[in-house]
């Protein structure tokens, strides 16, 4: 009978002390990562939050930019970006550039791969022919499109060995394009350009699906640990050519998607970076970030807008467009909504690009402007007044971020012009296709550069079909600029000429530019010489702490 | 409750007067009447009821009391915190708290009671007919119902609010497309057990028809369990709701309920706590009050515990 | 027995064959396709990936390549990880969901039976009003709220645990509080009013006049008959914790399958919301039967007959 009393006695003690045994063991390990942190000298790992799991790391399949984050730090091109933004010879020795701008000869650097074999120039053609072929699906062909027959090869119209791209021997390279490409060195940085070890790839077709042996790459850093959805460790490369820059031996790349998370993890010394371009910081925290100082802001090339359905009533009118682009207070938006310290935007091309366009081509939030293009178009419309114009409904993807804009934009138009607006907002894979599909009034978008030229930002509203216009708009004048920009090798007169296409652009008004994107972030004091382009990618060859 | 009240009352010698025998001290009271007198001795009811009205009267007047709108933006004066001007703060698009709170009430309260009262109808109908029914349409119902009650309900919601988009009318359809099966249940075992007693026999030689049987006695009778269940579906109803805001299957903006409130004043708990601070402490005052009035109906409407 | 037992199996089988019909055809209703992006993929890209999917055969013939590849454990792969199949994505972050719900659910039993049963023994006095409070809060707070508290006020206020991830058992102690809250409650609630029950009973009584302690008369003889409705609870509590995993792994950064069925919502990734549904089905629909059956092998007044479901 005592036995049972016990008994009771023993399992109460048992629950408590599990329990208190959680609180008292985790004192231990809280405590001990806290100290551990930040502090200590010539600390040589990193932790970075990534966000998510990225869509794949196969350099011909990837398409995303969590992808892109690990791929540029784990391979090496024929050019990377260094630490001016341009681009300089890596996995290539020598780059020749033929007369008319359409051949390149590129030398291979003897260099390995990080299970010893030499990179060849076989691998690059391998890896481009690869992700250019129809069965393998790669999202990102496109990217390679520049490639002669890159296009028709991947549509399935010319066979996969008329592609532009031939190893002449192992260590020569040469790429035929089918216009000349002034920037494309530019490309030859970017991951779908990136090699892959064709005899590994060849042996076994699922090599990028793990970390492992046969996930072998030729840049500063090689994947070791790959645990999906929860992190992807990456270790120094002993191979690589130029190691001796390298200064860290070990990148944690973290899987968390919740940015208020992240934020309290760096906080409290558990990442080494939070923010920007890995992931993002939570807008609530903006204010109080910048208030300790602590907040890092940087311009990159991308430019958030609205666009335009130029054949919905009453949006065809070019003074209705005119009159709620102007309106825009876009100052407000960028300093009490998205809080990263945007720039106000009032032309198309980011001003890392134009760097005139700081100022745009226009006033932000011009109320009179606007008030008179709006008498104008209702005049053009046979309308009195506003409220008799067609209710505009806006349309964003659901995100709190868009929702706030949207609500903000929303209201402007209500209170300065009285034009009356809904708001709609799907999930982005049925917002995107509503917009491709013409299916909608005005609708937001954001645009980042693919690779550092302002082609990137007019191209897509070349042609009334082109797949990503969405707005319907096309203009003889502004084609004609664009096509011939391609063709002119003095890099001033072809500025000139999308210089003068965007003046096209914006008088036309087929979308209303709010805002240029930033990246914002917080990073540890002693990080140094993380590297971010003007797109905003971030290298971390070079990364060390002080 | 462990004191008897009548306790020294068993041991007065009344004596053995005939015509007293068979007379019941205790005033005659109908079922719901003793239940409300039972109900109101529970205090944490009864608490739980006074605070119920207390919301749903704010629901009802707070949107009125300040002069701010709940939908309006005023970006000059976002994330401000409670002052004489914005009782509750503002939040991050400079919109009066206060109004949203009371905003917020009348939708989570609407999809709490509108989703309990559907529950409800179906319940009462699919349950009561194959209670009453009996034999092969009961087996066949009940049937049906079991095998849609194996299906995981919050899944369930989940994947119709992906696929049908976002909004009030499709997160009541969602909760209420397996939610009635629990009701139906109720409603089914009350009917079998009350349809073999003599009043209902009673009735049909009175020539009462089936459906007059149902609906006049079977139902009104097994009211008490009903309406036990139906208190404890709001709250989970309004659970639900702030539940699909969290994981971004919520309303659409700007209208507020509490569960995108919260949502939404999460990310800011700590820089400006009063926006979660708000619509939590309202979610869980009201889950508190209908639990506890749940309980205390239960115990009210429940013979075998009064004590 | 076995009887029984077939049946349930049979009507758990349509129950499967529902969810599973059900969710394909609503994945077939919504809107938009898994491979739009911002940048648009040329027509013939796009066609070769719906032909790779098989999502350019008709309706039927991919309804039942579907049943078929489900009968054979297969899920299919997941659109938005290349390379990644729903199976995989299962085998990863199931058992991490699982040691946080197991973790979760032991602290839950332990400390819900021990609120309950200290609350019954001292019915009406402060330890059991102070259980009950603390109970009816558990059950009124949201889990996100409570997850997000715990995390602040431990976490980024008093910084005695890690904020987030789930590496050291001090990673999982947040978390499986978080989720073992709303559960914790109702348990102490159910083992309370169960004891409460018992207690009164005539052979409690009879214990306590043979002279028995009260500890034995309380572990013997109530606590054991008052676990009843607790194990019946078993199956709606696997329920909560799942579903409540959604919400606290998310939060804290927990890459189970949990935080998969949340991104892939968001992702609107078909494949893998469809396999999570369908994968989560079974196993509450085997928790339930598994919990009847124990619930027969406990209380012996329960006999295991088909016409169990009655009243």
């Amino acid at each position: 009978m005592k036995k049972r009393k016990y008994a009771l006695f023993l399992a109460l003690l048992l629950a408590l002390s599990t329990f208190l045994a959680a609180c008292g063991g985790g004192n231990g390990g809280g405590g001990d990562k806290a100290g551990g942190n930040g502090k200590e000298d010539n600390k040589k790992e990193l932790k970075v939050n990534i966000k998510t799991e990225p869509f794949s790391m196969h350099p011909g399949l990837a398409n995303d930019s969590t992808s892109g984050s690990v791929l540029r730090n784990t391979f090496e091109g024929l050019t990377r970006i260094n630490k001016d933004d341009k681009p300089e010879n890596a996995a290539a020795e020598k780059v020749d550039v033929s007369e008319d701008g359409k051949v390149y000869t590129f030398t291979i650097r003897d260099h390995k791969w990080s299970n010893g074999d030499p990179v060849t120039a076989q691998d690059f053609e391998y890896a481009w022919k690869w992700a250019l072929d129809p069965k393998n699906q790669s999202q990102y062909a496109y990217q390679l499109y520049y490639l002669k027959n890159g296009q028709a090869a991947n549509e399935g119209k010319a066979k996969i060995e008329d592609v532009g791209v031939k190893a002449k021997d192992e260590k020569t390279l040469e790429v035929t394009l089918e216009n000349p490409t002034p920037y494309f060195l530019e490309l030859t940085a970017f991951y779908t350009y990136l090699p892959v070890n064709s005899k590994v790839a060849q042996k076994n077709p699922n090599w990028y699906k793990n970390a492992g042996e046969d996930y072998v790459s030729n840049g500063p850093y090689v994947m070791d640990q790959w645990e999906h959805s929860d992190k992807i460790v990456l270790k120094k490369n002993d191979q690589y050519w130029d190691k001796d820059t390298v200064k860290l031996d070990k990148i944690d790349m973290l899987m968390i998607n919740d940015v208020n998370t992240e934020l309290s993890m760096f906080k409290k010394g558990e990442l080494d970076w939070a923010g920007s371009p890995f992931s993002a910081l939570p807008t609530d925290a903006m204010e109080s970030l910048k208030a300790d100082k602590t907040l890092n802001i940087k311009p990159i090339a991308g430019v958030y807008w609205y666009k335009f359905n130029t054949e919905a009533e009453p949006l065809n009118n070019v003074n209705i467009r005119k009159a709620l682009a102007y309106v825009i207070d876009r100052k407000s938006i960028v300093e009490k909504i998205s809080k990263g310290g945007q720039i106000p935007a009032m032309a198309a091309v980011p001003p890392s690009m134009f760097e005139e366009n700081e100022k745009g081509y226009f006033k932000d939030h011009d109320v009179k402007t606007a008030k008179e293009y709006l008498e104008k178009g209702l005049k053009e419309l046979g309308l009195k007044d506003a409220s008799e114009l067609p209710e505009i409904t806006i349309s964003y993807n659901t995100d709190e971020a868009h929702q706030k804009i949207a609500q903000a934009i929303q209201d402007t138009w209500k209170k300065e012009l009285g034009v009356k607006t809904k708001l709609g907002n799907e999930e982005w894979a049925v917002y995107i296709e509503k917009l491709h599909s013409g299916d909608y009034m005005v609708g937001r978008m954001g645009w980042l550069g693919d690779f550092n030229d302002p082609i990137n930002f007019l191209e897509l509203f070349r042609e009334k079909k082109g797949g990503n216009n969405d707005t319907n708009w096309e203009n003889p004048e502004f084609k004609k600029l664009l096509v011939d920009s391609q063709k002119e090798m003095d890099p001033a007169k072809r500025s000139q000429m999308l210089k003068d296409a965007e003046k096209i652009f914006v008088d036309e008004m087929p979308v209303a530019p709010i805002y240029f994107y930033t990246n914002s972030w917080v990073q540890r004091d002693n990080l140094k010489d993380v590297v971010m382009s003007g797109l905003g990618d971030v290298q971390l060859k070079w990364a060390h702490f002080e | 409750m462990s004191a008897l009240p009548n306790k020294k009352d068993k041991f007065v010698v009344v004596g053995s007067q005939a015509d007293h025998a068979e007379k019941i001290n205790k005033p005659s009271l109908s079922f719901w009447k003793e239940a409300w007198l039972h109900f109101k001795k529970n205090k944490l009811a009864m608490f739980g009821a006074l605070l119920l009205i207390v919301l749903i009267t704010m629901a009802a007047i707070g949107p009125h009391i300040v002069k701010y709108d709940y939908a309006t933006n005023d970006l000059m004066n976002s994330n401000q915190p409670p002052s004489k001007e914005h009782w509750f703060g503002t939040d991050d698009l400079g919109r009066d708290v206060f109004a949203r709170t009371w905003e917020g009430a009348r939708i989570s309260l609407f999809i709490g009671i509108a989703a309990a009262l559907i529950d409800l109808a179906i319940g009462i109908i699919w349950g009561g007919i194959a209670g009453y029914k009996g034999g092969r349409v009961d087996e066949i119902m009940m049937r049906i119902a079991d095998i849609l009650y194996g299906i995981p309900n919050l899944l369930m919601i989940i994947i119709l609010m992906v696929v049908l988009g976002q909004g009030l009318g499709t997160m009541i359809l969602a909760m209420t497309i397996t939610g009635w099966i629990g009701m139906a249940r109720i409603v089914r075992g009350q009917v079998l057990q009350l349809k073999t007693q003599e009043f209902v026999l009673a009735s049909r030689t009175l020539g009462a028809d089936s459906r007059r049987i149902l609906f006049k006695h079977l139902i009104p009778n097994s009211m008490g369990p009903i309406l036990v269940t139906l208190t404890l579906t709001i709250p989970t109803a309004i659970f639900t709701e702030a539940f699909l805001s969290f994981l971004g299957l919520g309303l659409n903006p700007p209208l507020a309920s509490w569960g995108t409130m919260a949502s939404d004043g999460l990310p800011a708990l700590e820089y400006f706590p009063w926006r979660l601070f708000f619509p939590a402490t309202f979610i869980c005052l009201t889950i508190f009050a209908f639990n506890v009035i749940g309980d205390g109906l239960r115990d009210a409407l429940d013979p075998r515990l009064r004590k | 027995m076995i009887k029984y037992f077939g049946k349930r199996f049979f009507y758990m089988f349509l129950s499967l064959l529902v969810i599973i019909t059900a969710t394909f055809f609503l994945m077939r209703l919504a809107p938009g396709n898994p491979f739009t992006s911002e940048k648009q993929l040329p027509p013939e890209i796009e066609a070769n990936l719906n032909a790779h999917y098989g999502l350019d055969q008709p309706w039927y013939v991919q309804y039942f390549d579907y049943l078929k590849r489900i009968a054979t454990w297969d899920f299919g792969p997941s659109f938005k990880y290349k390379g990644q199949t729903v199976n995989d994505i299962i085998s990863e972050g199931f058992p991490v969901s699982l040691a946080l719900g197991i973790e979760a659910i032991f602290i839950a039993l332990a400390l819900g039976v021990l609120l309950g049963v200290l609350a019954a023994l001292y019915h009406n006095k402060w330890q059991d009003y102070s259980s009950m409070i603390f109970a009816v809060v558990g059950i009124s707070v949201p889990s996100f709220i409570m997850a997000a508290l715990l995390q602040y006020i431990f976490a980024i206020k008093l910084q005695v645990l890690p904020v987030a991830r789930w590496d050291s058992f001090a990673h999982t102690i947040l978390p499986a509080l978080a989720l073992a809250t709303t559960p914790l409650a109702f348990i102490a609630r159910l083992t309370r009013s169960s004891m409460l029950e018992v207690l009164s009973n005539d052979y409690i009584k009879t214990a306590k006049a043979k002279g028995l302690s009260r500890g034995v008369i309380t572990v013997k003889h109530a606590v054991r008959n008052a676990m009843m409705p607790v194990v019946s609870y078993l199956g709606p509590l696997s329920a909560g914790i799942i579903t409540g995993s959604f919400v606290i792994e998310k939060i804290f950064g927990i890459p189970g399958l949990g935080s998969h069925f949340v991104t892939s919502i968001q992702n609107r990734d078909y494949t893998v919301i469809m396999g999570v549904t369908v994968f989560y089905s079974i196993l509450l629909l085997l928790s339930i039967f598994i919990v009847d059956i124990i619930y027969g092998l406990i209380d012996p007044r329960i006999k295991l007959r088909a016409h169990k479901k009655g009243a």
